[in-house]
């Protein structure tokens, strides 16, 4: 009875997801061992591994992996690190507090193509709010998405502004979680804040810390809508990631079965990455 | 005395600086939106302007704005809907009969990158001639919210003392009219977070939106990408309709404040 029940419960939602996910990915992988240029109107041709072999001596693949590990790790980085300052600034009781809370929420909730949208403008050269600002303190303006230079810091600024909030409110509803104790007796044993932040919140907090790093970087390491619409991978492949180059490869040059060898590269350093912060933090549960 | 005054006030000046940055931006694009062409080139930035509609009316009166609107709401709130239906008892079963494995792949799932889906799905809709349906659309949406809403909804089903079910059970209910009577009622809460979120997502969605849909179904996001296209320098419509695509997510928060974050770190948090 309890296992009919069971199943009934749960056979139509995992037929939906096979059918929505499992079977994709098995024809990803599939298509990943084959050349196919879709808009030739032949059909896909067995290659073997030849697709992944192909990619170790294309530059354009060693560029997006080169643009996604400085986006991501310039992304995660500085949303951790100004995340969980403002998290400790913001542990305490204050009037305004869960207004101040919402404001956080709304970066998170915006539209991605509208926020890049904005950002797109705010970077203008001449006309953007940015450089305005810039020269007002008496720097000399930048091109920001038209410089190479520039680009990924560029787009790693606006990443920042609309993630850093979820980093913050993780890391508070944890702080604010914490029972007391702890910070008394250290207090009474004569602690300094700082020593209290560092011995005892930080170690405190690290789970939920790995935690946000964890959703955090799924996203960053696959960050499409952001760079799509500010920059295209521009200029020229500054800021192609690989999740870029994956849509192009798939999208502008309809090279079907190169695409899906990349998404399965794409896939494997997401997982790997998921898999060591696992490791970190189920380390230090234990 | 007057040092502590000090120090507060110097603290909440602190937290009025760091507010104002999330604000600044989303302002700036209203602003930016309620300006006229001029105001909008000219240099330095005019603070003190008069304001106008124009560029929201102008927004609504061309492009089939309003389709697009009625578009991306579709889409989502049919995603939302077949994934509480499919999604509801997964949920409860997984909680309740402890069947963690079928968790951890859902987890999985939502690290799988959007394009390695993307691929198969757009090669089967061209052949099976569904490319710019919402079928199309609802289909790979789905992909996002079915995973997501019963991941928050296996914490909320946890969270139900095992002791109601059993009470009801002894009253002669089936384990099917416990679920629909007893427990959906007390985990509406989650049901209704896990929903505004899933739409959330849902009506954000750019990529597979981008590749799967067309003239007739296309949605907002894909709607303002292409008008940045023609659109270049007309940064008032720009900014106008990127307020408008973005105002609906931003309300739907004020909704679910509570238990956003939350919903949006259940799923990793057992992982």
């Amino acid at each position: 009875m309890k296992n009919r029940v069971r199943y009934t419960f749960i056979l139509p939602a995992l037929i939906l997801m096979t059918i929505i996910v499992a079977f994709p990915i098995i024809y990803n992988l599939y298509m990943s061992l084959h050349i196919w240029f879709v808009a030739s109107g032949s059909g896909p041709h067995w290659n073997g591994l030849k697709n992944y072999i192909a990619l170790l001596s294309d530059k354009r693949f060693w560029n997006s992996i080169r643009v996604t590990i400085i986006f991501t790790v310039g992304a995660l980085g500085s949303e951790v690190l100004i995340g969980v300052l403002l998290a400790l600034f913001f542990n305490r009781q204050f009037k305004g507090k869960d207004i101040i809370k919402t404001i956080f929420l709304f970066p998170i909730a915006a539209t991605p193509v509208a926020v890049a949208l904005i950002w797109g403008m705010m970077y203008n050269y001449d006309l953007g709010i940015i450089n305005v600002l810039l020269k007002a303190i008496g720097l000399p303006p930048l091109l920001w998405l038209a410089d190479p230079k520039w680009v990924i810091p560029a787009l790693i600024i606006t990443d920042a502004w609309q993630w850093t909030p979820l980093i913050l409110l993780i890391v508070l509803s944890n702080l604010e979680s914490l029972p007391t104790d702890p910070f008394e007796s250290a207090k009474v044993d004569g602690a300094n804040s700082l020593q209290v932040i560092l011995y005892i919140t930080l170690p405190m907090v690290k789970p939920a810390i790995i935690v946000a790093a964890m959703i955090r970087s799924i996203d960053a390491i696959k960050t499409f809508d952001l760079i799509y619409v500010m920059t295209q991978g521009g200029p020229d492949i500054a800021s192609e990631n690989l999740n870029l180059y994956i849509f192009n490869m798939g999208f502008s040059y309809f090279r079907m079965g190169m695409a899906s060898t990349l998404a399965i590269v794409l896939f494997t350093i997401v997982m790997a990455v998921n898999v060591f912060l696992a490791v970190i933090r189920n380390r230090d549960v234990t | 005395m007057s040092k502590s005054y000090i120090k507060t006030g110097l603290f909440y000046i602190g937290i009025a600086a760091i507010t104002i940055l999330p604000l600044i931006v989303f302002l700036w694009m209203f602003l930016t939106g309620l300006k006229t062409q001029m105001d909008n080139l000219a240099i330095p930035p005019k603070i003190i302007f008069s304001p106008t509609l124009q560029n929201f009316k102008s927004v609504f009166a061309q492009n089939n704005f309003l389709k697009y609107l009625f578009n991306s709401f579709i889409v989502a709130v049919f995603a939302v809907a077949i994934s509480l239906l499919f999604g509801l008892p997964a949920a409860y079963a997984i909680a309740r009969f402890k069947m963690h494995k079928i968790g951890l792949t859902l987890l999985i799932a939502r690290m799988i990158p959007f394009i390695s889906y993307l691929i198969p799905w757009f090669i089967i809709f061209r052949k099976l001639r569904l490319v710019d349906t919402y079928i199309a659309l609802i289909t790979t949406h789905l992909i996002i919210t079915l995973p997501f809403i019963i991941w928050i909804m296996v914490n909320f089903f946890e969270n139900v003392p095992i002791s109601l079910e059993e009470a009801a059970r002894i009253d002669g209910c089936s384990y099917f009219q416990v679920f629909v009577r007893i427990l959906i009622p007390v985990v509406r809460n989650g049901i209704f977070t896990s929903s505004v979120l899933g739409f959330i997502f849902s009506w954000n969605q750019f990529l597979f939106s981008l590749i799967l849909s067309g003239n007739r179904t296309m949605t907002v996001p894909v709607a303002v990408f292409k008008f940045i296209s023609y659109e270049e320098i007309n940064w008032g419509g720009l900014a106008a309709a990127a307020t408008t695509i973005t105002l609906p997510p931003l309300i739907l928060t004020l909704f679910i404040q509570k238990h956003m974050i939350k919903g949006l770190t259940s799923g990793a948090v057992k992982g």
